[in-house]
């Protein structure tokens, strides 16, 4: 098998995924303003109100009403976001306001629709933490991929050009994060789905997973590039790819099974999360197999000089 | 594995304590000799707020953000808050700071957040209330004119039990008279537990510069009269005064214990340091959405958890069965430890868990692809076995260090942000990585170990996957 051969083949592959996104992550802007995704409370700020009505529910229309009713000038309430939840509840997405106001606000739905509400939850944050957890998030992210890298480099200190391992599984890592952001933003362009906390722990954890992966495909690189000093670079990276597929298609089904198990018996509460999770850990080992090793190659062989035409003659 | 016998041991102390403490919610030893109890410990599974419902609220300092705020002043808004969050009988309150100007607070399966959230916002503020020469008896609430313009419900105060006096509550009742506010806490310098020549408890306090003069000048004027000390708008005590006091210096006292005057006194200390507090973030989870949760989370666990066993054997015959019982050791391991530390469970929490279920197997897959690949380049069984380990070793290593990275990282976050969802992730996974890695090297190697002491490889090559 010959998976270096066709590695532009690959690497056009992930751009067919990730351009899509990227054109998705403009069009969300534009809609927005906010940012490439469709940011919920957690880091745009707001409230997030979701009610269960016993029997039947009244119209959007009257929710709205009532959030009006109660909107002042310094809890600018009016015109909610009301989303339905299966047949008897809402997401209602507003500015920020208080417990206080939710309270009489729930109060004033049972006594209008004279029926009970009960709360399943309630999301409250202010702008200024939202916009800061948002930056911090940032932060996270790049104090991750920093940490990655330089352990990376340490680790394979031994090997020829150690930093480009650590390069490689950050570029990896990079297009993970573009597959799930990209992802996340095409979804929610359709279906409206809202990037929050759980959202960047999911992104979080794809990265982790995505190194994970990598490294277990460069692990078996540093071993042969020991073992096979004579074998031209390219065929022995390949070689090392190949040895590890069992392992990776492997380890890819059982974390597969797992997250099918959560999101098929889960609950809806993490089911947006797990799904994000799936797409993500996919990417992760289709981008160390497909992506970060043969980087490798086209690093070594400095392919960028001749617009990344392969040198034919290695390959045959 | 010269010591296998050893790990044997060790592994079956292990499980046979894990399923102790797996199976119980409360563990206690006693001494055999006096039958005192030496060990009384809770180890019930402790749920997090999106699991059993309640609230989470986020506070933050409302001062501007250049000003600095010292690590004890928020340590004492927060014991303060903690003490009015307790006297609203709310049980297992957590309160903890979070980065240098905000506290958490979580109060599980509480039913009316909009209360306890305004009850946390008031600031501890202490006034010195005029009440002209009819006092009001100790823990009545009133109304005074400080702070009355910013206040929008200043009629809905709910009175609470008084500190000093529980007996005063039938007169609890909120009066209409507005009083006079004299000072506040913020002309306070000092104040500490003192004692009165007739031995009792009581609060000794010293006023800053100019708070000494307009104390002076009023109590010049109002001799005779009666002068309330007002926490939160709840009488403590009201003495009257007997003369001028142009000190700058006073005591409260009141029929106080001394843990009363101590409580008081830090109180008021930081009733001189006021923080004022803002709700920034708060989040509610009705009850019935957290019960939901966690029958389809443990649902799921189990059945990802079956597949994942029936995978594995199905894959790796002899070895992947042999991973197996490690996967379910691992199992027992991590509740234990969760239940041990103990570790709140969240959701996020719980897909960690489920997620390092995935990376505990990883490093057995790791270890048995190599294994099949000694085997089949010809090495006898216990040879290609102990390769497998140590070749399969560095790539596990790396590879769960930089998760274990990550985990760090969130779990900075999430601390500093009272982001308790993503510092719960981060905690099961960083565990699941820790206790897998136990389970999946040495675990699984000292079983495989003993069942080959009992069979022929070399008349079983099927049993290998080979």
């Amino acid at each position: 098998m010959n998976i270096i051969k066709n590695r532009y083949v690959y690497f056009f592959i992930s751009l067919l995924v990730i351009i899509p996104g990227i054109i998705f992550m403009g069009l969300n802007w534009a809609k927005t303003k906010d940012g490439p995704l469709m940011l919920g409370v957690d880091f745009r700020g707001g409230s997030l109100l979701e009610v269960t009505f016993e029997g039947s529910r009244p119209a959007t229309e009257e929710i709205a009403n009532l959030y009006k009713e109660f909107s002042t000038s310094e809890q600018p309430i009016a015109d909610p976001i009301i989303q339905s939840l299966g047949t008897d509840s809402f997401s209602i997405r507003s500015k920020t306001m208080t417990d206080e106001t939710k309270g009489q606000i729930v109060a004033e739905m049972e006594k209008r629709f004279e029926t009970t509400v009960t709360v399943l939850n309630f999301t409250s944050v202010s702008a200024s933490v939202g916009a800061e957890v948002t930056q911090a998030a940032g932060w996270a992210i790049l104090a991750a991929a920093a940490a990655i890298l330089s352990y990376i480099w340490w680790a394979f200190r031994k090997v020829e050009h150690a930093y480009r391992y650590g390069t490689a599984a950050i570029i990896a890592m990079l297009h993970d994060v573009l597959v799930v952001i990209g992802v996340e933003a095409i979804l929610g362009y359709f279906l409206g789905w809202e990037a929050d906390a759980l959202f960047l722990t999911a992104l979080l954890t794809v990265i982790g997973f995505s190194v994970h992966d990598t490294i277990v495909v460069f692990d078996r690189v540093r071993e042969n590039s020991g073992l096979y000093r004579r074998i031209e670079y390219e065929k022995m990276v390949n070689h090392s790819i190949v040895q590890t597929l069992d392992r990776s298609i492997t380890t890819q089904l059982t974390v597969m099974f797992t997250l099918f198990a959560l999101v098929l018996f889960g609950g809806d509460s993490i089911r947006h999360f797990v799904i994000i999770l799936l797409v993500g850990i996919f990417s992760g080992t289709y981008s160390s197999i497909f992506n970060a090793a043969p980087i490798l190659v086209v690093w070594e062989n400095r392919e960028w000089t001749g617009w990344f035409k392969r040198k034919e003659e290695a390959m045959n | 594995m010269r010591n296998r016998n050893t790990w044997l041991v060790i592994i079956g102390i292990l499980i046979v304590f894990s399923l102790w403490i797996d199976l119980s919610k409360n563990i206690t030893i006693y001494n055999p000799f006096n039958d005192t109890p030496i060990v009384d410990r809770n180890v019930d599974i402790k749920l997090g707020l999106d699991l059993r419902g309640g609230l989470q609220a986020l506070l933050e300092a409302d001062v501007p953000a250049e000003t600095a705020i010292s690590t004890e002043e928020l340590n004492n808004a927060k014991n303060i808050l903690q003490n009015r969050a307790n006297a609203l009988g709310v049980s297992e309150i957590v309160m903890q700071t979070a980065g240098d100007r905000r506290i958490v607070a979580e109060f599980p399966g509480v039913t009316n957040p909009e209360e306890v959230v305004s009850t946390l916002k008031q600031t501890a503020l202490l006034e010195f209330v005029d009440m002209g020469t009819s006092p009001l008896a100790a823990g009545t609430t009133i109304k005074t004119d400080f702070g009355v313009t910013s206040d929008a419900t200043p009629t809905e105060v709910t009175p609470t039990a008084a500190p000093t006096d529980p007996a005063a509550t039938p007169e609890a009742a909120p009066t209409e008279t507005v009083y006079h506010t004299v000072m506040t806490g913020a002309g306070l310098q000092t104040a500490s537990v003192t004692r009165s020549a007739t031995g009792a408890y009581q609060i000794s306090f010293v006023l800053k510069g100019d708070a000494t003069d307009l104390f002076a000048e009023y109590t010049t004027s109002h001799t005779q009269q009666y002068l309330a000390i007002v926490l939160d708008k709840q009488i403590v005590s009201a003495p009257i005064i007997e003369g001028p006091i142009t000190s700058g210096q006073g005591v409260i006292s009141g029929n106080f214990t001394q843990e009363e005057a101590q409580t008081l006194a830090v109180q008021l200390r930081s009733g001189a340091l006021p923080i004022p507090i803002k709700v920034v973030e708060s989040r509610t989870v009705g009850a019935t959405l957290g019960e939901e949760s966690i029958r389809k989370s443990v649902l799921a666990g189990l059945i990802g958890l079956g597949v994942v066993i029936l995978f594995m054997a199905f894959n790796y015959q002899l070895p992947g069965i042999i991973a197996d019982l490690a996967l379910i050791c691992y199992a027992l391991l991590s509740l234990m430890v969760f239940k041990m530390i103990p570790v709140t469970l969240t959701l996020p929490g719980i897909a960690g868990f489920i997620l390092s279920v995935g990376m505990a197997v990883d490093a057995n897959v790791l270890i048995f692809e190599r294994l099949k690949e000694e085997l089949r380049s010809g090495r006898n069984l216990r040879q290609a076995i102990d390769l497998a380990w140590s070749r399969a070793w560095p790539s596990i290593r790396d590879s769960n260090t930089s998760t274990l990275i990550t985990c760090l990282i969130l779990f900075v976050f999430g601390n500093t942000f009272g982001a308790s969802m993503v510092k719960g992730f981060s905690v099961t996974l960083a565990l699941g990585v820790g206790i897998s890695l136990f389970t999946a090297i040495i675990v699984t190697r000292t079983f495989l170990h003993t069942v080959l002491d009992r069979i022929q490889s070399t008349e079983h090559p099927r049993w290998f996957g080979l």
